[in-house]
């Protein structure tokens, strides 16, 4: 075993046991706040898919953790107020239950991935930055503008969605289903790192002209990094609205896309337990940050930029002092 | 929808463009002379406004407040790039885009620890205040009138400095080619500082001119920073006259898109849904453009380099 997997075995137990300890020591809001620190790490690992394997910047991932929240809040908004999302041309009811929800959510920003991805992925370098920005932007300002489900104000939901064989409204047994989530999409990304496929995106980040000498796609492969990206990244944005029973669109917002890249950096670009303890991290200086002051940012801009300057290799890098290979 | 409203409406685009132009200039510049993706600039242009507004609070003098939103973007934007900047420019796209975000942060909370989270205002000075009448019978606010001749005079300017002066030619040497015009004896440290600081005083000017008709507070940069960027993308980065078109035909999209879409959506729609439809399209319509411009000519109108 060597001392990353040790470390990553000791990370996801931590996450396992703090959040049980905090709650037969009486204390919910740990749990809450660990809740939320798993829901932004899925979403991380979401942009993991495309960021640190596929290699591909996308300063829009805030789309698709907004179209599973507004999947989220639109399904359930129907169903609080009994009202039919369409009639025509077939009747389409609201619904309170998370498995339908989650699947609304993963098969909505799978879609849009792909359109977005088709588009943007004509570009490279900053061009692609900035067009998956602008994209982000668009869903910004439509939400806003989106007066029939709250505009600027965005959706609250009045009790959490429910999933078969768990009480959400406790919070212990909400985090414990985030986490199984968050585990599931993890092994599954370990083993799509590790799949023909993955090793293919992998050599189409390193060296796209040999990949397509051996006869293979880049772009197309690119693209379904990016639809799957989407899609994890969707079904967090789910879970986050059903969290905060409330959805608005700052979710869709360009600093959501900002904060997602922090994570990944901030843990370890390049590494699948990167963007889980980026998160972890980065709620838990929010928490603590924002106790002590009310200027918390300052705090947070400096040690961001002493990451970027002086420890390439985030949390993870310094803690184990070996860069993981990326160029 | 008369004559007289749509040429108003063409001269607050005209006007909203020309601003824009004055904050891509400086980021287009940036990103083609040191290859740097600059997130903090729209901290710059919210130092520029804090600057004037808190000068010429002081002073009275509107002059003086745009003198101070000048020197004092210029010199926060030296500083920031020897402190910060140029250990940036070998890295990644990534690590700019991150570190300049935490720039962002920096700016942003230091601004509101100095000043406060409540608006400044900055008044438009009293020789420049109320209409004027344009040819035609036009009645059009003095003050924009003069942002639309200022940012054109600046404009020129920058054009003469880049294509006649010692310092445009090593600007335009060091685009092409920095270990060569290092090798020709050019300071190629010096020049990259006073490229980001040229830059930061064109964000402080606009900063300090737009504070004026809207309220100076923390947080102002961004949306404009983010326009900013749609500019340089639609131009093609790195190209100043890309800069300009792309501004202009920003500032027209977004003013006429948000005046005649509604209008257009009546044709189809009734009135109340055509007014709902169409300002949610206009709100997007910049970002159209720009998907459409990317994904016809992915470097932009004017770009060469990918």
């Amino acid at each position: 075993m060597t001392r990353e997997t040790l470390f990553n075995s000791a990370a996801l137990a931590a996450l396992a046991l703090v959040p049980l300890w905090a709650h037969f020591s009486g204390e919910p809001f740990t749990v809450t706040l660990a809740t939320r620190a798993v829901i932004l790490a899925l979403a991380a690992v979401g942009l993991h898919i495309a960021l640190g394997l596929g290699g591909l910047v996308s300063l829009g991932h805030a789309v698709f953790f907004g179209i599973g929240g507004y999947a989220m809040g639109i399904l359930a908004h129907h169903a609080q107020t009994y009202t039919p999302l369409m009639e025509w041309p077939f009747v389409i009811e609201g619904t309170k239950s998370m498995p339908v929800i989650w699947l609304v959510a993963v098969v909505l920003s799978s879609v849009v991935a792909y359109f977005i991805g088709l588009l943007s992925l004509r570009t490279s370098g900053v061009y692609f930055i900035m067009i998956t920005l602008a994209f982000g932007q668009m869903f910004f300002f439509f939400a806003i503008s989106w007066s029939a489900y709250g505009g600027e104000d965005g959706l609250s939901i009045y009790v959490r969605n429910g999933f078969p064989g768990v009480n959400t409204l406790v919070p212990i047994q909400f985090y414990a289903l985030c986490f199984v989530i968050l585990a599931a999409v993890m092994f599954f990304a370990a083993r799509l790192q590790r799949s023909p496929f993955g090793l293919a995106l992998n050599a189409a980040r390193q060296a796209p002209d040999r990949v397509e000498t051996v006869g293979l796609n880049p772009m197309r492969l690119r693209l379904i990094a990016f639809v799957l990206s989407g899609a994890i990244t969707g079904l967090a944005g789910a879970l986050f609205a059903d969290l905060n029973r409330f959805v608005s669109p700052t979710m869709f917002s360009w600093q959501m896309s900002g904060e997602l890249i922090i994570f990944i950096i901030l843990g370890g670009l390049g590494r699948l337990y990167g963007p889980v303890v980026g998160a972890v991290v980065f709620v838990a200086l929010e928490h603590i940050l924002g106790d002590l002051s009310d200027y918390w940012h300052i705090y947070l801009g400096v040690l961001l930029l002493g990451v970027v300057l002086f420890a390439r290799g985030g949390i993870i890098g310094m803690l184990l002092g070996r860069e993981v290979a990326h160029d | 929808m008369s004559l007289i409203l749509l040429i108003e409406q063409i001269l607050n685009g005209l006007q909203f463009g020309i601003m824009l132009f004055l904050m891509a200039a400086g980021l287009t510049l940036i990103f083609g002379v040191m290859g740097l993706i600059n997130l903090a600039h729209g901290s710059l242009y919210m130092i520029g406004a804090f600057c004037a507004a808190a000068v010429a609070g002081a002073t009275g003098s509107f002059l003086l407040g745009l003198i101070a939103a000048l020197a004092g973007a210029a010199i926060a934007g030296a500083l920031v790039e020897l402190v910060v900047i140029r250990r940036l420019y070998t890295k990644d796209h990534l690590d700019q885009v991150l570190a300049t975000f935490a720039l962002i942060l920096i700016f942003s909370e230091g601004t509101r620890w100095l000043f406060g989270s409540f608006p400044l205002f900055l008044d438009i000075p009293d020789a420049l205040s109320g209409p004027v009448t344009l040819p035609g019978g036009i009645e059009y606010p003095l003050y924009r009138l003069t942002l639309i001749i200022v940012g054109l005079l600046v404009a020129a300017g920058l054009f003469l400095l880049i294509s006649r002066t010692r310092l445009g030619i090593q600007i335009r040497a060091g685009e092409n080619d920095r270990e060569m015009i290092a090798a020709l004896g050019v300071d190629i440290a010096k020049l990259y500082t006073i490229v980001f600081a040229l830059g930061a005083a064109l964000a402080g000017l606009a900063g300090a001119l737009v504070g004026a008709i809207q309220s100076v507070q923390v947080g102002m940069g961004e949306p404009v920073l983010i326009l900013a960027f749609v500019v340089i993308v639609i131009g093609g980065i790195g190209s100043i006259k890309g800069a300009l078109i792309g501004a202009i035909l920003v500032g027209l999209t977004d003013t006429l898109g948000g005046i005649f879409l509604p209008e257009l959506m009546k044709l189809f729609f009734s009135p109340a849904t055509a007014t709902s439809i169409g300002s949610s399209i206009a709100s997007m319509s910049i970002y159209i453009l720009m998907a459409a411009v990317l994904v016809l000519r992915p470097t932009g109108l004017f770009g060469a380099r990918a």
